[in-house]
C-alpha cells in the first residue's frame, strides 16, 4: 500500500481487499468484551478537521484509540484564512509531536494532498472538498461485500447531488474498482459534465431504479435550492426521492448520512430491512482501523526509523 | 501631438557589433546570418557575416550558432504596483521582461488601488523612468475601481500616455457601460482590452468545466462564460465601429466568434498565453496551484484551435498574462489560491520547445506573434532594419535551461514550467537602444 490514503486511487483492487480482509479481522476483536489491540501503542495520530463532522471524526478517533494510538483531535476554523493560520503553518506545528498519522478533513479539494508534501507522518483524506472521501467508499464496499459477497457484476445506483458530493466520486471509482457497474442518477444540474470519465453511466431519470442491486441515495442539501439547482425540496422529492415505492424488496438502500428524512429517502425507505445504514456507520470504525493498520504497520512490522537526537538537534540549529 | 507612452529608467545607448547571428525577422524577410551594427542605440548598419568591420568603440559579440529576433512586446502582463509590491514591482517585472528578450510589456491598472485616475498614473510613469529595465506602457481601467459603473476620465489619462483601457481581471459585465466605453474612445482613441467572462457563467469556478473538474470536484468554468461574451462584446464594438482586443483566448468558441467578427469587419483583434498554448486542464489534475489562473487551462480541442488561430492569424499575438503571486498565497489548495502564473520568463523558450521543435508552428510565424502586440497599441513593430531603434533578443536555441533552477528575475516563482527543461536560453536583449539584460555566463551550459 502506499504511505499515503489520498485517493482511491491510491488503491488497486487487491490493496482494497487487503484492507477490507483487515477489517474484517478487526470486526471479531470488535466482538470481544475488550476491544483494543496494541498495534499502535506508542504512536499518535493526529485529526484534524476542519470541517463539521460527527460520523468520521468519532470513527477515526475510536479506530486510532482501539490501535492503543494516542489521540489528538484538533478542530480547527477555516472562516478567517486571513487572520487564522495557514494549513501549512498548522501541519508543521503538528508534526512537531511526531505523529505517525495525520487525518484531515478539509472543505477544499487537494487539501491532503499538500499535507502529505509538508509532513513525514502519514496522512489519510477524511475528505476533501468535493474531491475524494476515500475511506468512506472503502466502508461502503466493506458493508456491500459483507452482505452480498463479490460486487462483480452488481449494479449500484447512485443517486442525488453528484455535483457536490465527494462521497459519489470516491465511491464510483471504488465500485467500478470492484468489478460493479455504476450509475449516476439525479437531476442534470446536479450531474456534471464528463462525470463518465471515472466509470459510470448517467441515468436522466429513476425509470430503470429497479434494475439496480444497490440504491445509494446521497445527501440532498437545502442550499442547492437555493443556489437554483433544483426549484424545490418537493419537486426533487417527487422525482427523486427513495421511497417505498421505488425500492424494491430485491435491493439494498445505502446513504453516507446524516440523511435528511423526507428528502431523499423517506422514513419508510429509511426504516426498512433494506437500509444498510447502521451497518456503515458500523464498518466506519474497522474500517479506518484497517486504514490505519495498513498505512502504519501493514506487513512490515519494523519500526520506521527515528531521527535521532542528534539530528533532530542539528535541524533545529539548521532551520 | 505625439504622446509618449512607454516609459523606461535612462540607459546608455549600446554600441555593439553582433556577428553573424542568424537575423530572423518575418516582417522584413531577414531569414539568414548577417552582422548587425548598432550605434547609438540605433540599427546602423546590416551585412553579411563578417563583412562589417569592428569599430572600435563598439563592444563586439560572436553570434554564430545564435538567433536575433526583434525585441517581443507583450501587451498583457501584472506588475502589481501599487499596493501588492511583495509579488512584483516595476524593476523586478520589467527584469523578467529583460530576462524573457522583451523590449516592451504593457502593465494592467488592477492594482490597489486601482489604476484609474491621472494622479495615480503620473504617478507610475514618473517610476516607470525611475525603475523600469524595459519601457512600460500602463492602460488604466475602463471604469473606476473595476466596478462597471462609471468611465474612468478616458481622455485625460490618454493625454498623459495611457496605451489603452481595460478592466482586465474583471469583465464590462453590463453590455451598456461597454457600450459607452466604446462611443467614448471616438474622442480618446486607445484600444479597450477585454478580459471576456460572464460571472453568471463561471460564479465561483476555479477551473476549466470538464472531465477533470468532475473528477477533482472542483467548480468549473465553462468555456461558454468566455465565448459568449466575445460574441457579444465583438458585435458591440461593431455595432459602435470602435476597437476591441480580446485579451487571453482560451477556448474554441471564443476563437470561432473572433474569426467571424474579423471576416465580418470588425475591429476586433485577440492574444493567446503561453499557457494556454502548451498545457490543458489535465495539468489540474495535479491539485498544484500553479496550474490555477483566470481563464483557465481547457481541454486539448482548446488548445488545438488556439494553435490553430495563432496559426491563421486569427489570434494576432501571444500574451503571457504574467500574474506573480507569492509563495506564501500560492501554498494552498487550489480552491483558495490565487489565480495566476508567471510567464515572462519562460515564453519563448516553451513555445519554441512544445511547438516549434516538434514542427507544429514555424519559428518565424511564432516571433512575428511575439512582437505583434505592439501594433495593436499603435505603437511602432519592433523590427530589424537598419535605422530602426535597436529592439533586439539574442539567443541560443541549441541551449537549455531548467526552469526555476537559478531562481528568477520576476520577484515571484508561481511559474507553471517549474522544473521543466525548456530549450533556448536569451543571451542578450535590447530595449530601445540599451542593452537590458545578459545571461549569466554559467547559465549558457
Amino acid at each position: 500500500m502506499t504511505r499515503h490514503l489520498l485517493s482511491i486511487d491510491d488503491l488497486d483492487r487487491p490493496g482494497i481487499e487487503r484492507i477490507l480482509d483487515r477489517a474484517a479481522s478487526f470486526a471479531e476483536v470488535a466482538g470481544r468484551e475488550i476491544k483494543k489491540v496494541p498495534a499502535l501503542r506508542g504512536r499518535t495520530v493526529v485529526n484534524l478537521f476542519y470541517e463539521a463532522s460527527t460520523r468520521t471524526s468519532s470513527s477515526f478517533e475510536l479506530a486510532a484509540k482501539r490501535l492503543s494510538a494516542d489521540v489528538v483531535s484538533v478542530r480547527a476554523a477555516t472562516s478567517s484564512v486571513t487572520k487564522g493560520e495557514s494549513l501549512k503553518d498548522t501541519v508543521q506545528t503538528l508534526t512537531a509531536y511526531d505523529p505517525a498519522a495525520i487525518v484531515i478533513r478539509s472543505p477544499h479539494a487537494g487539501a491532503a494532498q499538500l499535507v502529505a508534501r509538508w509532513t513525514d507522518a502519514a496522512v489519510v483524506n477524511a475528505g476533501d472538498g468535493k474531491h475524494e472521501h476515500p475511506t468512506q467508499a472503502l466502508l461502503d464496499v466493506y458493508t456491500l461485500r459483507k452482505r452480498l459477497g463479490a460486487l462483480d457484476g452488481r449494479r449500484i445506483w447512485i443517486v442525488g447531488d453528484v455535483l457536490h458530493s465527494r462521497v459519489a466520486r470516491s465511491n464510483i471509482l471504488a465500485f467500478a474498482r470492484m468489478g460493479a457497474q455504476v450509475t449516476v442518477s439525479g437531476p442534470p444540474t446536479l450531474i456534471p459534465r464528463g462525470i463518465e470519465a471515472l466509470g459510470c453511466r448517467v441515468a436522466p431519470t429513476l425509470d430503470a431504479l429497479s434494475e439496480a442491486d444497490v440504491v445509494y441515495a446521497l445527501r440532498m442539501q437545502n442550499e442547492r435550492m437555493e443556489e437554483a439547482y433544483v426549484p424545490s425540496l418537493r419537486e426533487y422529492a417527487a422525482r427523486f426521492q427513495i421511497d417505498a415505492a421505488r425500492l424494491q424488496p430485491h435491493q439494498l438502500l445505502m446513504h453516507p448520512g446524516p440523511v435528511n428524512r423526507g428528502v431523499e429517502l423517506s422514513a419508510d425507505a429509511i426504516d426498512s430491512p433494506q437500509a444498510l445504514i447502521a451497518q456503515q456507520v458500523e464498518a466506519g470504525v474497522v474500517v479506518r482501523m484497517a486504514v490505519l493498520y495498513e498505512l502504519l504497520v501493514g506487513t512490515d512490522s519494523s519500526p520506521r526509523p527515528q531521527p535521532t537526537e542528534a539530528a533532530a538537534v542539528e535541524a533545529v540549529a539548521t532551520a | 501631438m505625439s504622446v509618449v507612452r512607454l516609459f523606461g529608467a535612462p540607459a546608455a545607448p549600446a554600441a555593439l557589433l553582433l556577428r553573424a547571428a542568424h537575423a530572423l525577422d518575418p516582417r522584413t524577410g531577414l531569414d539568414a546570418p548577417h552582422d548587425v551594427l548598432v550605434r547609438d542605440g540605433a540599427i546602423a548598419e546590416i551585412g553579411a557575416p563578417g563583412s562589417l568591420p569592428a569599430p572600435e568603440d563598439a563592444e563586439t559579440i560572436a553570434g554564430e550558432g545564435l538567433h536575433l529576433f526583434p525585441g517581443f512586446f507583450d501587451p498583457h502582463v501584472h506588475l502589481r504596483t501599487p499596493g501588492q509590491e511583495h509579488k512584483e514591482t516595476l524593476a523586478t517585472g520589467t527584469a523578467a521582461a529583460a530576462a524573457g528578450g522583451y523590449c516592451g510589456v504593457v502593465a494592467m491598472p488592477n492594482t490597489d488601488p486601482v489604476l484609474d485616475g491621472a494622479p495615480l498614473l503620473r504617478a507610475l510613469i514618473e517610476q516607470a523612468k525611475q525603475e523600469a529595465r524595459v519601457p512600460l506602457g500602463f492602460m488604466p481601467a475602463i471604469t473606476r475601481g473595476l466596478a462597471g459603473a462609471e468611465l474612468t476620465d478616458m481622455a485625460e489619462l490618454r493625454d498623459l500616455g495611457a496605451l489603452g483601457f481595460t478592466d482586465d481581471g474583471k469583465p464590462v459585465v453590463a453590455a451598456g457601460m461597454l457600450r459607452r466605453a466604446l462611443q467614448y474612445q471616438r474622442l480618446c482613441g486607445g484600444v479597450l482590452a477585454l478580459h471576456e467572462e460572464d460571472p453568471s457563467l463561471s460564479g465561483a469556478g476555479v477551473m476549466h468545466e470538464g472531465a477533470v473538474s468532475a473528477r477533482l470536484g472542483m467548480a468549473g468554468i465553462p468555456s461558454i462564460s468566455e465565448s459568449t461574451m466575445v460574441a457579444r462584446d465583438a458585435a458591440i464594438a461593431a455595432f459602435e465601429a470602435g476597437r476591441v482586443h480580446f485579451q487571453h483566448l482560451s477556448c474554441v468558441e471564443s476563437v470561432e466568434a473572433l474569426a467571424a467578427w474579423k471576416a465580418a469587419g470588425a475591429q476586433v483583434s485577440g492574444e493567446a498565453s503561453p499557457h494556454h498554448l502548451t498545457l490543458t486542464d489535465e495539468a489540474v489534475r495535479s491539485l498544484d496551484s500553479r496550474f490555477k489562473m483566470n481563464p483557465p487551462l481547457r481541454s486539448e480541442a482548446d488548445r488545438q484551435a488556439l494553435i490553430a488561430g495563432l496559426r491563421d492569424g486569427t489570434i494576432d499575438c501571444v500574451a503571457t498574462d504574467h500574474a506573480p503571486h507569492a509563495r506564501h498565497e500560492k501554498e494552498a489548495p487550489f480552491e483558495q489560491a490565487p489565480m495566476g502564473v508567471t510567464g515572462l520568463e519562460t515564453a519563448f523558450p516553451i513555445l519554441y520547445t512544445d511547438l516549434v521543435q516538434p514542427g507544429v508552428l514555424p519559428l518565424g510565424l511564432v516571433v512575428e506573434r511575439m512582437t505583434a502586440g505592439a501594433a495593436l497599441l499603435d505603437l511602432p513593430t519592433p523590427r530589424i532594419a537598419v535605422g530602426e531603434p535597436a529592439n533586439l533578443a539574442l539567443l541560443d536555441l541549441d541551449a537549455s535551461w531548467e526552469v526555476g533552477a537559478r531562481g528568477y528575475a520576476s520577484k515571484s516563482a508561481n511559474a507553471c514550467f517549474e522544473g521543466r527543461t525548456l530549450r533556448g536560453v536569451v543571451r542578450l536583449t535590447v530595449a530601445a537602444g540599451a542593452v537590458v539584460h545578459r545571461a549569466a555566463v554559467e547559465a549558457l551550459a
